[in-house]
């Protein structure tokens, strides 16, 4: 009965979704505002309706109702309470209906916040924020439809897989889908701006709490995933340029090129059609991501990932609105008045390199990511485009913007001199040639990896150390530290963001310079030397966990011998899924993770033991939190009230979803 | 979004093997060096999106067996790339040769970034500069000076 009330719920949302796509739309351009009025009730009404259906679904989940297809396709008695909820997203459907929900959420706290928007705005923003919803919940009702029944409800569940039982995995979708569809409000701020035909400061405050919300949710999202890949491939990778992580990563790049141009509307109300391209991008990114990855594609030797109909349907959706809002920016950027006027060396020119380098990396990630379906189409060339490409094509654009990005901060709007910023720059660059000169000279084997991601991580921490300090005003250290106190929060989110930046690029450098790997066959009670420490196989045992068995080894580190840490690294076996799995055991530490893995046992006695030493491995995701913290702090600034509603109310979300 | 990644990884954990085996290792460390390094930009061809390096698939440890045969065999790193290219396609570079169509790949980078840097330089000088708004005309010069001067 809940379950068909959810169906009926979702069904009821399109309806609503329909008018509220076109009554508002019409009203504003017939200045009726009886039917602009209908958009906000509308808005939240669907949001309540589908947040009804979201939880129908969980709990058919919890409760383990197997003749719902997608319960009986994805779930499992045995399994875990927490891992039956977030099955509800584990898969194609339930995720679909996520993805509605929070576009519906989005589109309501802009009905709730939006006060200070003018009536005219607001219509066009929700009708165009609808009309994105009615395109996904047709997709969902029609292709993807969650609460379909069987006739005869099998005893048990299918969905078991060990691997999705994690908690890494489970949380991230939530994450990146407040992103993906977060990049959606940014998208009908933009089409309504064009309808409209004006953009202005208040445009630009209004758009940036949305993807400053969106952007640092995805950086989150992303940061699980690769946290995720870190500890549970089992061997420690964090970054595999998979078309499925560029999908993701696509959409941060460009949501952080608007993010700094939205400011440049909004200080200096100039590059306004750029921003408002931007802005279409991002969304149009988001929705390539997820045609990438719901059709298949670009899976490759793996024909089961594959659904040509939804594929098609979700490139029509992506072909729609992109089409359409390109079009309308074609026909209107030319009206967007810029006003502010700049020299060419200043703070705008500096944002503009920005966001040319953000753009263009974008653009090589994506080139790269389609590549492969490109080359086979045209040439009937098949090949691949992996990490080595992904390396050297993408990289340059990261160091130069890492390169300008402190002067730039440093430089004031309108015209700015060079030599200025530099000179408050100069004692930074110092400590940056001095940190590359001593990890040159400090390093065994001569990769030039590390002293330049050091450099540049150096430099951007340091550089947004002296943007602090000049913000903080004259006078003596005491009157700059209460001037820091009350400095506006965007300005501490500037500084701890790009600070993270840096603290990631120091990670990222240390860990592919610095590795240290040791593979061999070690004999139970062998001790052999790994860069330092004495590992040691003290015991290799078989036993059970509560769904599985395991082959569980105990391996004893020291240095200089004093015990650091005992790993118990395990092979298991799921029999209900009939698969084997490998944990890898790590110890976490502020400069280096231990990380070890037990392999099969040898002919000759004795077992595979695979360990590594990662530098610095943490300060990668330390890095990402960092900067989706300096995101938070720039949300609630006092300049964002609007943001400072919508901050809260996702995660309330996310408690209802459970 | 990973689960795909896992359903697939899943398929190659199935064969219970690790990456680089022990017994692959080569004895002399410059050679097994080499066939590292080749490893990573050679695809499993039945995994979604992993190097051989990394991967526990059987296909991916037939190859990297194969890879370090050749090596030994007194084979450059050329000659071994040649030799897996001429049985497996180029499907299994993960790095793309920049030759033919793939030109227009590797160029892609940068050419976009003179597009997109020419293109903001030429707006950026185009658009009225600050001291023509700002500077006085020969008029108002000359009207400044004279009431400078009184």
């Amino acid at each position: 009965m809940i379950v068909e009330l959810g169906h009926l719920t979702l069904i009821l949302a399109l309806l609503v979704a329909t008018v509220q796509a076109i009554m508002p739309l019409v009203g504003a351009a017939k200045g009726w505002r009886g039917w602009m009025a209908v958009a906000e009730p509308a808005a939240l009404i669907q949001a309540v309706l589908l947040t009804f259906s979201f939880a129908a679904l969980t709990y058919a989940f919890v409760v383990s109702d197997f003749s719902v297809r997608l319960v009986w396709l994805n779930s499992h008695t045995l399994k875990p309470m927490l891992y039956k909820v977030t099955g509800v997203w584990g898969n194609h459907e339930g995720s679909m209906l996520l993805w509605c929900l929070i576009l519906a959420v989005f589109g309501a706290l802009a009905a709730l916040f939006g006060d200070n928007l003018p009536d005219r705005l607001r219509a066009r923003v929700l009708g165009v924020q609808a009309s994105v919803g009615v395109a996904f919940l047709a997709f969902l009702i029609f292709t993807s439809n969650p609460f379909l029944r069987l006739a005869e409800p099998p005893m048990n569940g299918q969905g078991l897989n060990p691997l999705l039982q994690d908690p890494g995995l489970a949380f991230h979708p939530p994450f990146l889908y407040l992103g993906y569809v977060g990049l959606s409000m940014s998208f009908s701020f933009a089409v309504a701006a064009l309808i409209e035909g004006r953009v202005d400061a208040a445009w630009g405050r209004w758009v940036r709490p949305w993807t400053l919300l969106a952007w640092l949710n995805l950086t989150i999202g992303i940061a699980l995933g690769s946290w995720w890949a870190y500890y549970e491939l089992g061997w420690g990778g964090f970054w595999f340029w998979d078309p499925v992580e560029n999908a993701s990563f696509m959409p941060w790049l460009i949501a952080a090129a608007l993010l700094h141009s939205a400011i440049v509307v909004e200080k200096r109300e100039t590059l306004k059609s750029w921003t408002i391209l931007l802005a279409i991008l991002a969304f149009g990114f988001s929705l390539i991501g997820a045609f990438i990855v719901r059709s298949g594609v670009l899976t490759s030797v793996h024909a089961f990932a594959n659904d040509p109909e939804r594929g098609v349907y979700l490139l029509a959706i992506t072909g729609l609105f992109m089409g359409g809002a390109l079009t309308l920016f074609a026909a209107r950027a030319g009206a967007l008045q810029a006003k502010g006027v700049f020299g060419l060396v200043s703070r705008e020119s500096a944002l503009v390199a920005n966001n040319v380098l953000l753009a263009v990396a974008t653009f090589v990630v994506f080139v790269g990511t389609i590549w492969p379906l490109i080359a086979e189409m045209i040439w009937d060339r098949t090949l691949s485009v992996g990490p080595p490409f992904f390396d050297m094509a993408f990289t340059p654009f990261m160091i130069a913007l890492a390169v300008i990005l402190p002067i730039g901060t440093l430089m004031p709007w309108k015209r700015a001199e060079i030599g200025r910023a530099m000179s408050r720059l100069w004692w930074a660059l110092g400590v940056t040639f001095a940190v590359a000169a001593l990890i040159w000279v400090l390093q065994t084997g001569k990769t030039l990896m590390a002293p330049i991601g050091w450099a540049l991580g150096v430099w951007l921490v340091a550089g947004s150390l002296a943007d602090l300090w000049q913000r903080s005003g004259r006078g003596g250290l005491q009157d700059k530290l209460g001037r820091a106190t009350r400095l506006p929060r965007a300005d501490w989110g500037r500084v701890i963001a790009h600070s993270g930046l840096g603290v990631t690029f120091i990670g990222i450098a240390a860990m592919l310079a610095w590795e240290t790997e040791d593979i061999r066959i070690a004999q139970v009670g062998e001790t052999f030397e790994v860069a330092g420490y004495d590992v040691t196989l003290a015991d290799v045992i078989d036993t059970e966990g509560p769904n599985y068995f395991t082959t569980m080894a105990t391996l004893e580190l020291a240095r200089n011998g004093r015990a650091v840490a005992t790993l118990t690294p395990e092979k298991r076996v799921y029999p209900v899924a009939e698969m084997p799995t490998t944990e890898a055991a790590i110890d976490n530490g502020v400069f280096r993770d231990l990380y070890v893995v037990i392999g099969d046992p040898q002919e000759g006695g004795g077992w595979a033991v695979r360990t590594y030493i990662k530098p610095f491995a943490n300060w990668i995701w330390a890095g990402a939190i960092i900067m989706s913290l300096g995101g938070i702090v720039s949300l609630t600034d006092r300049r964002h009230r609007v943001a400072a509603g919508a901050r809260k109310a996702p995660p309330s979300n996310v408690v209802a979803a459970e | 979004m990973k689960r795909v990644a896992a359903i697939l990884l899943a398929l190659c954990v199935a064969f219970p093997v690790l990456a680089v085996e022990p017994d692959e290792i080569l004895d002399d460390p410059a050679l097994e060096a080499r066939a590292r390094a080749l490893s990573e930009d050679l695809r499993c061809l039945v995994c979604r999106n992993e190097n051989i390096d990394e991967s526990n698939a059987e296909l991916a440890r037939d190859l990297r067996i194969l890879v370090r045969e050749r090596l030994v065999l007194g084979d450059t790193d050329d000659e071994v790339i040649e030799f897996v290219v001429a049985r497996y396609g180029e499907y299994v570079l993960l790095n793309p040769r920049a030759t033919g169509s793939s030109l227009i790949l590797w160029l892609s980078g940068p050419l976009m970034l003179l597009l997109g840097g020419g293109v903001a330089i030429w707006t950026l000088r185009r658009r009225p500069s600050e001291q023509a708004e700002f500077a006085l005309s020969e008029d108002e010069q000359a009207r400044l000076d004279d009431l400078l001067s009184k």
